[in-house]
This record gives C-alpha cells, structure tokens and sequence, in this order.
C-alpha cells in the first residue's frame, strides 16, 4: 500500500492503495464516485471511462498510479450549478433506457466534442465506437450530440451578429 | 396509533434514489430525519411502513388497504408505492402518470416508490411488458378510490353535495368558487385513509370508484420527461452497482474452467500473498473469494490455484456443430401439432412447394453492467440490495435457499443495468446472500466479464423447417411449420433449486423444466396449416453455461425470423409484393374482440406508407447496368408479427457491400400499435431500442463454445451492436388505428418486446431484396454474408 494524491473534480484527495489498483477501484471505493461504472475491465466497453487532463481514458485498466493530470468524472462535468450542455441534451433528447451505460456515452462525447467542436455524422459514429450500449440508445446518443453541436453552432452565429 | 418510523439510511436512500433530487432534499428535511414520511404526528408512509422494521419482522404490505399504495403528504403532495420495477422503459413515468390522472393530482407533486418487498404491494416486480397492460389497473384503480374517499371528505367538510364538487390539481372545491376549497392535505395530508380495498389478488385491488373514461385523462398521453433521466445522467444515482456499506467485503465467484467439471481441492496458499484476505468459501463446485478490498478479491479469483476434474463426457457439440445436433437430437418432447385444414392433401394439389430450412444460434443477455448484489445479514436477517426485476421472487427464493423464514428477508430495489428476462442478477442475489450469512458480514458479489457472458442464461437455440404451398394463382395455401429449441431444463425465475450456486452446490429441482418451443403467432389466412415444435436437450443440463432461460420476448425474434422470412420466400415464389401479399393474406382473416385483423391491416400500411414503399415483387433485378457496377447494393425487407394485443410492422433498409459482406441497416421505420400510449415518447424511445436490441441480434450476436467450454467471453469473441452499426434514420409511427383512429378506446398493451421480434425477418428480407440472397442463420456478420454472396456469384 502507499499513499496516492489524486485531482479529482477539483479537489485533492488522498488514498492509501496498493499502486497497481485500477483508477476505477480507488474512485468509486475510496473516493466514493459514482460517475464511472465497470463494465468489462478490458478496456472494451467504455462504462468505467473518465478524463484525465480533457482525454477520455478507461479507467479499469489504467493503474491509479499512473496518473498525474487533473481528474474529471460525470459527477464534476457541471460547472457551477449547470449541467454540462451534453448532460442537458442527454435530458431533452431523452436519451437512455436503463441508463448503465451513459457514464461512457457522456464522458466519450465530452472528449470527442473538446477534440472536435463540430464533428460530421461519421465522426460522431467513429469517435463514439468505443462506449457500447446494451440498451442499444446509440441512435438517441447521435442525437444528442448532434443537438449539442447545432446549439453551440447557433450560440456561435447569434454572437457573432 | 403508529410512531413515526425510522429506517435504516441505507435503505431510505435506495427507496428515494429515483425521487428528482430537489425534491429528495426537501423530503428528507421536512421529514426531520430519514423516515419515509412526513411531519412529527404523523403516520408511516404506508401500513408496511409501520409494520417493516429496522430488524424485521418484514410482512407483506397490505395490497387491500390503500394506504399501502397512496400517501398524501402535508405539503399537498403525494407518493405512490407500487410493486414494480423498471429497467429503464420508463415504466415508473407511467405509472406516475396513469395514477395522477385517476387522483386528479399535478405529475410535479408526487413521486413513486417501487419494488421494495417490504415498502410497496407485491406486484411480481417486472416481466413480460405487461407493466401497463396488466399492473397499470389497479394502480389506477386504487388513485381513483382515493379520489373518491377524498371528494367525500371534502363533501361533509364544505358543506357541499357531491355533484357540485370539482377537482383541481389536489384541491377540491365547489364549482368554481374559489373561496369554497380545500386541499388534499387539509383533508387527509399526514394522516391514514384506513380504507379497505377488495380483490381476489393484486391485479384484481380495486375500491368502490371506477377509473375514468379515455376522453378524460390528461396527463396520460403527455410527453412527460422520465424522472429517472437526470440523476442518471448528473451522476448523482446511487445505482445497485454503488451500493456500500460499512464493515462490507468484496467476494468474486472463480467458475469451473470447464463445464461440468468436479471440484477436486483447493491450493489455499496459492493466494496467502493477497493482503485483506478474509476467505476462500467452497461448497460443492461453488467456489468464491473474499477480500478486504475489490481489487485485491479480484486478484485473488484470479490466482487461487483450483483443481478440477473434467467431465466424463463433452458436455455440448461445439458451436460450429450445433445445428446439425440438434436435428439429429430425439426430441425431450414435442407439442401435439395445431392443424388447420387438411395440409397433406393441400401440399399434394399444390402447384408449387417451396421449403426453407433456419437456424438461430444461443444468443446471451450479456448486460453491460455484469451481474451484481450486496447482502447485509445483520441482526439476523438478510436485506439485498439488488436490481433484480423480481424482487419479490428473489425475496422468496433466498428464504426457501437459506432456509430463513421469509419474514426475515427483503429486498430493496435499486437501479441496474438492462433486466431483459432471467437474467444473472437472480444468481448473484442468491450468492450474495449465501456469502453474507457464511461471513456474517456485508457482502458484495460482482460478477466479472467473462462469467456474464459465459455464464448469464441464454435465448434458446432454434432450428426451423418450413414448407409452403402455393396454388396457380400464387396464393399460399398450405404452411408447414417445424421447430426446435434447445431449451430443456429452462430455468425460471429466482428458483432456489435451479439459480447457479444451488447447481453448483448440487442441489437440483425434481424434475428438469420441459422448456419451451414455440410456433409463430399467425393472423395469416392460410386454410391449411400443420405447426409442430419440439424440445431438444444437450447433454449437460446441470451446472452448464448454456443454461436457458427468458430473453426479451424469449421466443418471438426466433419464431419470427423463420417465419416471416418464410412468407417473404413465398412472396418471391409467387413475385408478388411482399407488403401486398402480407396484406391478402390478413384481409382474409377474421376479426377479434382486440380488432387485431383491422389494426394489423392498418400497421403494414402505415409502415409501408410511411417508408414510401414502391410495390414490386423481391429481389430487385441484378446486373442492370447501375447495380453491376456498384459495390453496394441497397433493397428494403418488411417484416410483420403480434405479440398479445400488439401490433408491429417493421421495414428495414440496408445497404449491403459486395466486396466485404457487410450489412448496414440505414433506415428502420416501424408501424406500432400497442392501443392506449401514455407516454408517446417514452414509448418511442422504448420501440426504437427494441428494435437496435434486435438488429444486434441479426448481425451480432452468438453464443460461441467449443466441446469443453463457451469460448464467448467478452465484447471481442462476443461482438454487439455499436454505434457505427446505427441507422441513419428510424421512424417510430405510432399508428393506434382501427378501430378508432387516433385516440382509441382500447386497453394499452405492452410495448417492451413486441418491437424487438420482427427486426431479424426484415433485415434478413431487405438483404435478399437487395442480393438475391437469403440469409438463413442470423447473425449476418460480415464473413457469412460474403461467403454467401460470392457462392451465389454476386
Ligand atoms: S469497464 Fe473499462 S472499458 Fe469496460
Ligand atoms: S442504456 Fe442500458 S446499457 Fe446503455
């Protein structure tokens, strides 16, 4: 065992583990997250995904050790009161069914969208290949998405008139 | 008469988990403490309420008393306790509002507990997408009673007839006269109704008041947003999966490597390394670990070195050989054939047969979340914390299992990953339960990857042989219909002496379950049919990973697949159009008390409507000069089926390319009918899904072992839908047509399996329109439809 610091949505915390244990692990059962969920532990799903400094990794497999960088999880995308605008879309476009999944829809789109601002349908289906759904919501995770890009692309327009 | 009552915050916070979080907060305050009720004097949220304590004993609460199923607070507002659960359809949405409209109460005010054994009704928890159709009665029966008692209070306390009262959003008045109201809570808000319901049964429960007529509901039909929707999206759900508790440790199942094979010892000391090692438990060919902490149990499964001896005998013919296994297989037994007609006489006048024979392999639940649960045995009792769909089967199940009186056993419900059927989360309950009272601890079990895939029950395997006959005119008149499922030893639900540690423990039900095979559901006017179906074992039926068990809709995409491809075969036989020949053959059909035959015409309209469909017969013509030059070749397949009172029609476009076999499905429209919808967009949601669910049935998914083990076991060997397999567009039309279009007087019928069953048929279809080709076995993976292609030259 030995004492790790880990940022995570802003905070500092410490954990005493064994270096090799999975981020997951030291989130959801020391940290008492709930965002990133397992899936699989083979870095095949995407349910466990979280960001580490904006990129989307898969927290089952990465050890907690490893990481250096600034910790994002589901529950620190709202900033100051507000959903972030994928989490609201995800609510107008009613998007899941048992919902398991989402962690790794949203976090997914989040990174994708801070690479891509403006992605086509296409890259919306490749950057998103990796988060699986069982309830198979992918149609209205698109959807979405899309409406998030649409939004932010009107927000745009509007400002710049 | 009744303190207020205090229960454990644990199961408080599970009980309000899907409350929004505003008004959670406010909940918990205003109660002054974590007890699910409001205000100093007043009652316990319901009877069970009173009744259900910290330590048990856990009785049933009380389906004929309507404070078990309504509470109106002080605040005006209401809770609605019902025994159901919901596995992300929105089910819980709906309930909410088919009983405000019966209460005449804003959706905002109230909120909905569900499938607690001992906090809400037995109503079975879920199964069957009969949710609306048959457990939304009494929910809305038992609102319209507390209405009725309401309006009477409210008679004596304004001094007012009955007839002159008026019911607005919790407030009753005279007329109009604003100045002449009171409140639900003015009359009853903290305080028991103490009225006594009737019923032979749960689904019977009804009071003295009628529901209201269609015309009159209001929220029922609205667009309302799932109040489970936010907390899962802002993270703040405690699903079943977060579920920790003090003192808690971490177990992990190791499975034998081989199916069948016998526990010979254990090396205990090949894992003494693992720090927080609490125990290695094994009894029979049950084997789990326990650790301090998660990661290091999953190390510790990992490394505890375990001696098996293989069976005596291969416990199943490999995947690549199942098929032919089982049409050699002699049937466990066999159904006495429906006929209708004469068929042998009609096939020998026929003027032309035609036969086809398919195959669908094992295909799994494979949730996304494997199965998971934690058992807390304190104080002599055992509480689960479970996303089972059952909760009350699983409830009964582990008392029978651990031999505890049922009294001391309950389970709290909680969120989960997708609950389709018998799933692995009956299994783990049952584990988790055992462990916690070897440990005497709280216990956590999870499943792993691999276990869920291998290990989760299965949709049966099926082969098919049809034979059809057409006369001069091209009609159909004889079918011959012939099926088999390897279903034997089916497993039901949350049954201690089927759930996988009873196997592996030993303990065996008396007799095998005789297992389901089925026949399509046919509204087809066809004079002479024969339908026969038949069980087939493998043989290990005991302790085995193929175990089978119900899987949405557990037989239909199976039945329907071979069936209504089969009638498209007949159309191309007879090149007529596959839409106009589904529709002769449903014109000529009587009609019924739910007017199926009507509502069945209106749905393959609509669908074909709505798809714009061009009526010529399937194929399309090849090597026309376009086509023989294109490397994708486009055609649309339709698909058309019933489940109960639910009517479906599906259209499938795919595009299909001839160099990889690959085939995208790129446009779905589906025609739906499942009579009263109370939430369009909830149902939407839920059809579209059904139907992804099963286009990754046709393309994906197949269960895959050799003769010693399943050799699927994670999302490689184990492919499913992903997001670049989704269509373009899906079109959802919700059609509630005959006989009374748009909003009709008819019962709502389930909506959670039907749209799941004809999506196979119709992808398998739309790829012989587009190549000429029938695909036969799902799934359609790139590799088998290629080969398929280049042995037909295309
Ligand atoms: S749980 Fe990490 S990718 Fe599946
Ligand atoms: S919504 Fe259930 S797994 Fe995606």
């Amino acid at each position: 065992m030995s004492l790790l610091t880990l940022r995570v949505n802003g905070a500092t915390h410490e954990a005493d583990v064994d270096p090799a244990t999975p981020l997951l692990y030291v989130l959801r059962n020391d940290l008492g997250l709930r965002g990133p969920r397992f899936g699989c532990g083979l870095a095949q799903c995407g349910t466990c995904t979280v960001l580490v400094d904006g990129a989307a990794i898969r927290s089952c497999v990465v050890p907690a050790a490893q990481i250096s960088g600034e910790i994002t999880t589901l529950e620190g995308l709202a900033k100051n009161g507000e959903l972030d605008p994928l989490q609201q879309a995800w609510i107008d476009e009613q998007v899941p069914q048992c919902g398991y999944c989402h962690n790794g829809q949203i976090m997914n789109a989040r990174a994708l969208l801070d690479r891509n601002p403006n992605p086509t349908d296409a890259e919306i289906r490749q950057g998103m290949e990796g988060a699986l759904c069982r309830c198979m919501t992918y149609y209205r995770v698109q959807a979405a998405i899309k409406r998030v890009v649409r939004e932010a692309q009107a927000r745009a327009e509007a400002s710049a008139e | 008469m009744s303190a207020t009552f205090e229960f454990p915050k644990a199961v408080v916070e599970a009980a309000l988990q899907t409350v929004n979080p505003t008004s959670r907060r406010d909940f918990l305050k205003s109660s002054g403490a974590l007890v699910l009720s409001v205000g100093v004097n007043s009652f316990p949220a319901s009877k069970a309420f009173a009744q259900a304590g910290g330590t048990g004993p856990y009785p049933d609460p009380d389906f004929r008393q309507l404070d078990t199923w309504i509470v109106i607070h002080p605040d005006n507002t209401a809770t609605f306790f019902v025994g159901k659960t919901d596995g992300g359809q929105g089910t819980g949405t709906a309930f909410r509002q088919l009983m405000c409209d019966e209460l005449d109460i804003a959706y905002a005010d109230t909120r909905l507990v569900m499938g607690h054994t001992d906090i809400t009704p037995d109503q079975g928890g879920s199964g069957g997408s009969d949710a609306i159709e048959r457990d939304g009665w009494p929910m809305r029966r038992v609102a319209a009673e507390a209405r009725r008692v309401l309006l009477e209070l409210a008679a004596e306390r304004l001094d007012a007839p009955l007839a002159a009262l008026e019911v607005r959003d919790a407030t009753i008045s005279v007329g109009s006269d604003s100045t002449r109201s009171i409140t639900y809570a003015q009359l009853i808000g903290g305080q028991r109704f103490d009225v006594a319901l009737t019923g032979s049964d749960v689904n019977a429960t009804r009071g003295l008041a009628d529901i209201k007529p269609v015309d009159a509901l209001r929220v029922v039909g609205q667009s309302v947003q799932r109040y489970d929707i936010p907390p899962k999206v802002d993270g703040s759900l405690t699903w079943a999966v977060d579920m920790r508790l003090p003192g808690m440790v971490h177990a992990r199942n190791v499975r034998p490597p081989l199916a069948g094979a016998t526990l010979r010892g254990i090396d205990a000391a090949s894992i003494a390394d693992i720090p927080g090692l609490v125990k290695v438990v094994s009894r029979g060919n049950y084997v789990a670990v326990v650790c301090e902490r998660e990661e290091h149990a999953m190390r510790a499964a990992r490394q505890l070195q375990v001696d098996w001896a293989p069976p005596p005998q291969a416990p199943f013919p490999a995947s690549a050989a199942l098929f032919d296994y089982m049409r050699g297989a002699t049937p466990t037994s066999s159904s006495e054939p429906i006929r209708r007609g004469n068929p042998e006489a009609a096939f020998e006048t026929a003027h032309r047969v035609i036969e086809a024979e398919y195959a669908v392999p094992f295909q799994g639940h494979t949730a996304i979340g494997p199965a998971h649960a934690l058992a807390d045995p304190s104080e002599g009792q055992m509480t689960i914390y479970s996303n089972d769909m059952k909760t009350y089967g699983l409830r009964n199940g582990v008392a029978k299992f651990l031999d505890m009186p049922r009294e001391r056993v309950r389970v709290v419900y909680m969120d989960g990953p997708q609950v389709y059927g018998r799933t692995a989360a009956d299994d783990v309950g049952f584990e988790a339960a055992f462990l916690a009272r070897e440990l005497g601890r709280p216990v956590r079990v999870q499943w792993m990857r691999d276990e869920e895939t291998a290990w989760d029950t299965k949709g049966p395997a099926y082969t098919f042989k049809l034979r059809g006959g057409l006369d001069t005119e091209g009609r159909v008149i004889a079918l011959d219909y012939d099926a088999r499922a390897a279903d034997y030893n089916h497993l039901w639900y949350n049954d201690p002496d089927t759930v996988l540690i009873a196997q592996l423990m030993g303990r065996r039900s008396a007799a095998p379950f005789a297992g389901f095979a089925s026949a399509p559901a046919v509204l087809y006017a066809v004079p002479h049919q024969r339908m026969a179906t038949h069980v087939v074992r493998l043989p290990l039926i005991w302790e085995t990973p193929l175990r089978t068990g119900n899987l949405r809709d557990p037989n239909g995409p199976q039945v329907t697949f071979a069936f209504e491809s089969f009638i498209d075969e007949l159309a191309a036989g007879a090149q007529v159009d596959p839409v106009q020949l589904r529709l002769d053959m449903l014109a000529a059909s009587p009609e019924d008390d739910r007017f199926l035959r009507a509502r069945s015409l209106a749905a393959v309209r609509a669908a074909a409507a709505a798809y714009g469909w061009d009526p010529r017969p399937s194929p399309q013509l090849r090597n026309t000069k376009s086509r023989a030059a294109d490397p994708i070749l486009t055609g649309r397949g339709i698909a058309y089926t019933y489940r109960i009172g639910t009517v479906v029609a599906t259209i499938a476009e795919v595009e299909v390319d001839r160099r990889t076999g690959r085939v995208w499905v790129k446009r779905l429209v589906c025609a739906h009918d499942c009579g009263l919808v109370v939430n369009p967009e909830g149902l939407r949601n839920t059809v579209e899904c059904g139907m992804l669910h099963a286009l990754s049935r046709a393309l994906w998914e197949e269960v895959q072992f050799d003769t010693e083990k399943v050799t699927s076991v994670d999302w490689l060997t184990h492919p499913s839908l992903r997001h670049s397999d989704t269509p373009a567009s899906i079109e959802v039309v919700i059609v509630n047509g005959d006989p009374n279009p748009g909003r009709p007087d008819l019962p709502p019928y389930g909506a959670g399996e039907a749209s799941h069953k004809p999506v196979i048929a119709a992808v398998a279809n739309a790829v012989y329109d587009a190549t000429g080709v029938r695909l036969r076995r799902p799934p359609f993976r790139k590799e088998r439809v290629l080969a398929a292609l280049q042995a037909a030259a295309v």
